[in-house]
């Protein structure tokens, strides 16, 4: 494995806004994600890093602010335009499609490749087969990577949490996405699943070069796997640096452990 | 023992994506193609083919359209009755106004024609779900048989609203006997029913059962939620629009406005909860669920009927017995639900994985 370079700014937020009606989520936030690095966005409770994240792609609209990805300054996204721009992510409560096997959840991921029409899917035969099967060899790479092989055809319904967690992160993972949104993905796991989806996380960054934004709550794992460290608070900017910048900041400190009043 | 997938091995992916990857499935799907095709139409009877055989397979048809909608892309509909009449309307008309039209470009030609309707109503969909949308597609279905009654052009002028269709004629010959008609449906609703197998385990089906299962994330993921509830009524609609029109010309004989109303849209509904919601084997067992059950009961009555008149000089009250069938119906509807939610395909799905055991317990 060789060493990650961290390339130019992909994307670069500024001055964004965002609220809902007099509920301020977000106040005048800028910051920039480098390729190829893997960025945390961590806070407390509340301290607007979904939204963050939902901004990103285009689930929500700032008021104020741009978005540049990939130098095309924009004010808002939408999220069909955000995955076109190759921008994947995954869910903080798991967001996989209930009734489909891991195969089937993981295969729409390709939705964005597909180049053939339903009628060529009523036919069959043809472009649309070999259309397929060129999307199954993907989807069984990403399917090895993450080691989910044994659960292909379990529908996603009877996996346990950890295991869906995973088959989320491959379903995005399917798209070939330049950056990488992860919200929370090792909440609610035990360690021995925290490890497993930290080594997931970094061998997606290491492999294939994706390019990587979590939110994340366990401090250990944020400081060991990310390269810079975004820290929200009652959704302003409290700090923003590589991981023992953040650790020694007092601003820091004082959200998460208070201050003396 | 029989029926197992042991020594079965899938070395590409191409045969692990087949429709029925058991080889024991294979040979059952095509003995059973070949009975339907060259022995039924040899063996039954009129009576078998034209009230019961024709009816089965074009409800399939129906509500195979409905599960499209329904079952895969979770949109509630209870409009079918409506896109049917679109569909025989349509077809009618195109026979009547346009000369020469073969046959099978009349029914595509009416599934266009009722797809483009089914389109248009699907429109609330982009903003409303569930039972909201239900009621809002009930729109459709008064609407559209309010326009059919209302312009007389729709019906030819004809003075009674019910008009004969014209003959069925397929290669510049005439289907006339209803072997003949039946295996003209059959292998309409065959096609179709590849054909929705095909696009439901293609990119086509899988958007849809996305949006189904939660439409937030499958935007995330790149599926335009617009275009991907229009075209799941539009593909939904034209399959109801063929067997719309297949009903009037190879069942009914007729068309009129009246054959198509709400209660035909639930009796379709019904057959896909019944069936099984997201799946195209449940169509066709819902389908003939609802369409054999009744005749089988009434066929019992009579012959209970028929038993207590010789032993005790007396007959059920004809009011009783006509209730009592509906009344077990109705009884057998909810036994099924109780029993399997997810409909018939899911009781036989389970009823193959015992098999797979069989005779031994584990």
């Amino acid at each position: 494995m060789g060493e990650r370079r961290i390339g130019d700014v992909v994307l670069a937020l500024e001055h964004v806004s965002l609220a809902f009606g007099g509920v301020k989520a977000l106040t005048d936030i800028s910051f920039d994600v480098r390729e190829h690095e893997v960025r945390a966005i961590i806070g407390p409770n509340g301290a607007g890093k979904s939204s963050m994240l939902n901004v990103i792609n285009g689930v929500y609209r700032p008021q104020q602010g741009t978005i540049t990805f990939r130098g095309e300054p924009r004010r808002g996204m939408d999220p069909h335009a955000a995955a076109a721009m190759g921008i994947a992510r995954t869910f903080q409560n798991i967001a996989l499609f209930r009734g489909m096997t891991v195969l089937d959840n993981v295969m729409t991921g390709r939705n964005l490749k597909i180049r053939t029409s339903f009628l060529e899917h009523a036919i069959w035969w043809g472009r649309a087969r070999r259309e397929e099967l060129d999307n199954r060899r993907k989807v069984e790479e990403v399917i090895d990577f993450l080691e989910i092989q044994h659960i292909r055809k379990t529908p996603v319904g009877r996996l346990p949490y950890g295991l869906q967690k995973r088959v989320e992160l491959a379903r995005a993972l399917a798209a070939e996405p330049e950056l990488l949104l992860l919200d929370e993905p090792m909440a609610g796991m035990n360690v021995e699943e925290k490890q497993d989806m930290c080594r997931f996380v970094l061998d997606v960054n290491e492999q294939y070069g994706t390019t990587i934004v979590l939110i994340e709550h366990d401090m250990g794992v944020v400081m060991d796997i990310s390269d810079r460290v975004v820290v929200l608070d009652y959704g302003r900017k409290i700090g923003d640096g590589t991981p023992g910048d953040v650790r020694g900041n007092q601003a820091v400190i004082d959200a998460y452990l208070g201050v003396a009043h | 023992m029989l029926y197992r997938e042991a020594g079965q091995f899938k070395t590409t992916y191409a045969a692990d994506q087949q429709i029925f990857p058991i080889r024991q499935d294979r040979i059952a799907v095509l003995a059973l193609v070949f009975v339907a095709f060259a022995v039924v139409p040899w063996v039954a009877n009129q009576y078998w083919l034209s009230a019961i055989l024709i009816p089965v397979l074009i409800f399939s048809l129906a509500a195979l359209g409905l599960n499209i909608l329904t079952g895969y892309a979770g949109q509630l509909s209870l409009g079918t009755a409506a896109f049917m009449a679109v569909g025989a309307f349509a077809a009618y008309n195109l026979d009547l106004r346009v000369h020469g039209l073969p046959l099978p470009l009349v029914l595509v030609l009416a599934g266009v024609f009722a797809a483009a309707v089914g389109a248009v109503f699907g429109l609330p969909s982009l903003r409303i779900k569930g039972f909201y949308l239900a009621v809002a597609t009930l729109a459709a279905q008064f609407f559209i048989v309010w326009a059919l009654v209302k312009f007389p052009w729709f019906s030819n002028d004809s003075s009674s609203g019910v008009i004969t269709t014209q003959k069925m004629r397929l290669f510049g010959k005439v289907l006339d006997t209803p072997a003949q008609k039946y295996l003209f449906t059959l292998t309409v609703v065959a096609l179709l029913a590849l054909a929705a197998k095909n696009m439901m385990r293609s990119p086509t089906g899988r958007a849809f059962m996305a949006v189904r299962d939660m439409d937030v994330a499958a935007a995330v993921i790149g599926i335009p939620l617009m275009r991907t509830k229009l075209l799941a009524f539009a593909i939904s609609s034209f399959y109801c629009g063929v067997a719309g029109a297949l009903y009037a010309y190879a069942y009914l004989g007729t068309v009129e406005p009246e054959g198509f109303t709400l209660d035909l849209s639930f009796r379709i509904l019904f057959m896909v909860i019944i069936g099984g919601m997201g799946s195209i084997l449940g169509s066709f067992l819902g389908a003939a669920f609802i369409v054999l059950v009744p005749i089988g009961l009434n066929v019992s009555t009579q012959w209970l009927n028929g038993v207590l008149q010789s032993g005790l000089q007396w007959s059920l009250p004809g009011s009783l017995t006509s209730n009592l069938e509906l009344m077990v119906f109705g009884g057998l509807i909810i036994f099924f639900l109780i029993v399997e939610p997810h409909g018939l395909a899911r009781l036989w799905q389970v009823g193959k994985e015992k098999l797979r055991l069989w005779p031994f317990p584990h």
